[in-house]
């Protein structure tokens, strides 16, 4: 009983800090929302921000509660900032003269900016600098003042985000914050969030009738907070009491709940097929160049992963700082790098060996492992991490329970258009024509006079060229490092042999079908086992069609 | 008398069978002799490390001689003969597990340390039995020979062959590493079975039960030697090089070519088994990683190193190898794998019958000049065919 009330204590006083500011910045918000300007109204204003910052370099926390209070009676636009920075631990001031500013670390440099005049400090190691430090206490009562600044933003993305943020935790204080927006709010996705929010407050209200109109505006709608609240309505607790005693609000929630679960399961299924795509596109990423060495070619290349280490090695060099622009300069380059490697390898190694396929097999490891040690020495043995383009992070998101993140979308985009090219050469160019005449028929090839050797040599850096270009694309999913290819390549033969050896799009329909079949099973066996499953199926699948899902017919598939 | 015979018309013109063996037989009397009954101030004796590597050795050398069984003779280049023989070393660690009692830390009479330490209750069913010697012996055998019988009967059956079974025996390995990487599945997880303390009631960090280990390693040694040398001179064995050179010709003369290649296969396993069952206690240890592809791989590095189709070579390469694997990374950590990708190239480019056959070359070239063996000159036509 004792705890029970300390958390009542606790909520009571939260409240009460919130009601005391809702009541202190209503005058401020009824000026803001008429003239939602950037400029702070009078001089009053700005010398009372400035005249409040010096207050956050006291020590102790309640002098920090103090600044803060004060600071948020001041109407001015800086005001969201400092919380925010406050909140992320950005905040700091200068030991010697207690001016107040922002932090911020950018790679190796730092950047400090003063809180009032937004001037650049030529400040260079943090010594100089104290945090100004919250506690929990603090930072709760700061989260609710940020939210209620960005309520009242002119952007809108910053007032969506608040709203988001309030509809999460919602309360007294978020309700009057959200019906005061509703009023003014021009936006239609933001009012309708905003209505959400309202909604679920009101599920909780005495009247039936506000209850039967919150479930019709959540009818349709799949945060988890509505369905956890919907579930509270609709269900009987462990004696068989309902918590709501109208049975027609029951049966509305009831309904409403079948409603969000049917499309929550609907939009499962499309998620695994999203993400079994997405796998999909980079085992066949991985698997391409693969099928190039070993299905045209017909050699085993078991340092086909390594050359993807090299390609995401490239990525890792290039340019750290500036990654958006060096993952363009990366792809070309780290084709070229790899492909270089490749012709290397087949002029000093396996050119020896064709029609030795299980030689050719060993010796290919034994340059795997070469490569491997190669880059440990060079790199160290740890993992290094990329850094992924700004245009690459975050995700395109559809609806609570549906996102896909845009590294997904590149890289099967990216996929999609390496296959694409793929075939465009090996059946457009004459390059391609004499890798196809060479693959079906070495000696008449020889006597049309194509140089097997050289096609031979093209043939293997276009296959490693691409392996360099698939690992471009695995720098921007995993980390990068000297194993990074042996995590791969039993997989890459596994969708090879899977679709059919010398197929380009036996290979494309191998590796999205391994892809959707792997994130299906993930859900209800788990992802290890999940794994195991698909090669226990391809060993079996192998068993009942050797050649593969689609086999090459005619004389080249006898040898 | 008569199994005497048919070891002699076997060992015939096998000299260097008969070198394996002698060796053998004289490791088996001086090792342990050195090891127990020197003084160990004495500049004669064998620590007991030494004794253990030796042992190691012949373990490997053991599942190097099954691997040449099917690569060599058969043609089956399996790159998932390290599954076989970490199966056989479960195996065998279950009986060591059983036999910790309830010696473990958590004390439980019944339960391994680590199963107390998920929360189970009982034992499960397939650790039934491990507590019996006799029936972990035959699990050593059983699990790996029903594991190759089944893999090979579906393989062989709809003549998977070459490159596609290399990399289906690749996969199989690889499910059995990600398999017993869990800790659901009831094998230790990530740290597999150690801790063990006694075989058969005797300490296993006691210098003689060591000593005796290392004698069965070697007299498994030379009896696996022996089944092989006897299947590759039956006439089983020359049906089976005859698949080896030319599968479709052996099969329209009218032999089951699946039959033969399944069985030769489960007794491969089986030795490789056997192998890793005497592994484990030398090392105290069995863990997933046994079933890693990288460690299979090595091992066809190992027979080719050695030379294929001679079984002595590639117990020859076995050692060899893994001692100069000892040596570098004690030395030159980072230089060790550099020399064993170099040691894959080399061998497949230059020396494509290994140590055995550059010590051939080299005979051939001192002493025998002229003299030409029959199969060697098919041999050499054959591969300026190709």
């Amino acid at each position: 009983m004792p705890r029970l009330l300390s958390i009542q204590n606790l909520i009571f006083i939260i409240l009460l800090f919130f009601s005391g500011y809702s009541m202190a910045s209503q005058p401020g918000n009824e000026i803001s929302s008429e003239t939602p300007s950037t400029e702070p109204s009078d001089v009053a204003q700005i010398s009372a921000f400035a005249n409040t910052i010096p207050l956050f370099t006291g020590k102790g926390f309640k002098k920090k509660t103090a600044a803060v209070n004060a600071l948020a009676k001041v109407d001015d636009v800086r005001v969201l900032a400092v919380f925010q920075a406050m909140l992320t631990n950005k905040l700091y001031y200068v030991k010697s003269d207690q001016q107040l500013v922002f932090f911020e670390r950018i790679d190796d440099r730092i950047k400090v900016t003063d809180v009032i005049s937004k001037e650049i400090l030529n400040i260079s190691t943090k010594s100089k600098l104290k945090k100004v430090s919250v506690n929990n206490k603090l930072r709760k009562l700061l989260r609710g003042y940020i939210a209620a600044l960005s309520v009242k933003s002119p952007d809108d993305e910053v007032r969506a985000a608040a709203v988001r943020q309030l509809i999460k935790n919602m309360s007294e204080t978020s309700y009057a914050l959200l019906t005061l927006l509703v009023a003014t709010e021009q936006n239609k996705s933001i009012l309708k969030d905003a209505r959400v929010g309202i909604a679920l407050w009101d599920l909780d209200s005495d009247e039936k009738q506000k209850k039967l109109a919150a479930i019709a505006t959540l009818n349709d709608n799949l945060l988890p907070e509505v369905k956890t609240k919907l579930e509270r309505l609709a269900l009987a607790d462990t004696d068989g009491n309902y918590l709501e005693a109208d049975k027609s609000v029951r049966a509305a929630a009831k309904s409403a709940l079948v409603n969000i679960n049917d499309q929550v399961a609907f939009y499962g299924v499309l998620e695994n097929i999203v993400f079994g795509l997405s796998l999909g596109s980079v085992l066949l990423l991985i698997a391409i160049g693969l099928a190039i060495t070993f299905g045209v070619m017909g050699v085993i290349n078991m340092a086909h992963g390594e050359l993807m280490m090299i390609g995401a090695y490239v990525v890792q060099q290039i340019m750290p700082n500036y990654i958006g622009a060096s993952v363009f300069v990366a792809m070309p380059l780290a084709f070229v790098v790899a492909g270089a490697f490749g012709i290397a390898i087949e002029r000093l190694v396996i050119r020896f060996m064709y029609g030795r396929p299980l030689e050719t097999l060993l010796a290919t490891f034994g340059i795997s492992l070469i490569l491997q040690q190669m880059v440990r020495v060079i790199f160290g043995p740890t993992n290094q991490a990329v850094i992924t383009p700004a245009f690459m992070s975050g995700s395109l998101e559809f609806n609570p329970v549906f996102a896909i993140t845009y590294n997904r979308l590149y890289i099967f985009a990216f996929s999609i258009m390496v296959l694409v090219a793929l075939v465009l050469i090996l059946k457009k160019t004459s390059l391609g024509l004499q890798v196809r005449a060479v693959s079906q028929n070495r000696s008449i090839a020889r006597a049309m006079g194509v140089r097997s050797e050289w096609v031979d040599a093209l043939t293997f850096g276009l296959g490693a060229g691409i392996a360099g270009l698939a690992g471009v694309a695995l720098s921007q999913l995993t980390n990068v490092g000297p194993n990074l290819g042996q995590a791969y390549i039993i997989d890459a033969f596994m969708v090879v042999v899977f679709g059919g050896v010398g197929n380009l799009w036996g290979t494309l329909v191998a590796a999205m079908s391994l892809g959707i079949i792997n994130k299906f099973l993930e859900p209800w066996a788990g992802a290890v086992m999940a794994k195991i499953l698909v090669l226990i199926f391809i060993i079996l699948f192998i068993q009942k069609r050797p050649r593969g899902l689609f086999p090459q017919k005619g004389r080249a598939a006898e040898s | 008398m008569a199994h005497q015979s048919l070891v002699l018309t076997m060992m015939k013109n096998d000299k260097g069978g008969i070198t394996l063996l002698s060796i053998l037989f004289a490791l088996i009397i001086i090792i342990p002799g050195l090891n127990l009954f020197v003084a160990p101030d004495s500049a004669f004796h064998i620590t007991t490390y030494t004794l253990t590597l030796l042992g190691k050795y012949l373990c490997f050398a053991l599942l190097a001689v099954a691997l040449d069984l099917v690569w060599g003779y058969c043609g089956i280049l399996s790159l998932g003969h390290g599954a076989f023989f970490a199966l056989g070393g479960y195996a065998m660690g279950m009986y060591l597990m059983r036999q910790i009692g309830d010696r473990g830390v958590y004390g439980h009479p019944e339960l391994p340390d680590f199963m107390v330490f998920l929360n189970w209750s009982e034992l499960p069913w397939y650790w039934q039995g491990f507590d019996m010697f006799w029936f972990a012996m035959i699990m050593v055998v059983l699990v790996p020979g029903l594991l190759a019988f089944v893999f090979g009967w579906l393989a062989f059956r709809s003549r998977v062959t070459g490159v596609y079974l290399s990399i289906m025996t690749q996969a199989l390995t690889y499910a059995l590493l990600l398999a017993f990487f869990r800790n659901e599945m009831g094998f230790g997880g990530n740290n597999g079975l150690t801790d063990f303390k006694e075989i058969l009631g005797f300490n296993l960090q006691a210098n003689s039960t060591r000593a005796v280990i290392f004698i069965a390693s070697a007299l498994a040694l030379a009896m696996g030697y022996l089944v092989c040398r006897y299947i590759v001179t039956s006439k089983l064995g020359r049906v089976v090089i005859a698949i080896r050179d030319s599968e479709d010709r052996t099969r329209f003369i009218g032999y089951k070519v699946e039959s033969f290649k399944l069985w030769v296969f489960v007794i491969s396993a089986i030795l490789a088994g056997i192998a890793g069952a005497l592994y484990v206690p030398q090392v105290g240890i069995i863990n997933p990683g046994e079933f890693s592809p990288l460690n299979s791989i090595e091992l066809v590095v190992w027979v080719a190193v050695g030379g294929r189709a001679t079984l002595y070579g590639a117990a020859l390469g076995a050692v060899a190898v893994n001692y100069s694997k000892t040596y570098f990374t004690a030395a030159l950590p980072e230089l060790w794998l550099f020399a064993l990708g170099a040691l894959f190239i080399v061998v497949t480019v230059f020396m494509p019958k290994g140590l055995v056959g550059l010590w051939k070359q080299f005979y051939k070239k001192r002493f025998s000049q002229g003299k030409k063996n029959p199969a060697e000159i098919l041999k050499t036509t054959k591969a300026g065919d190709e």
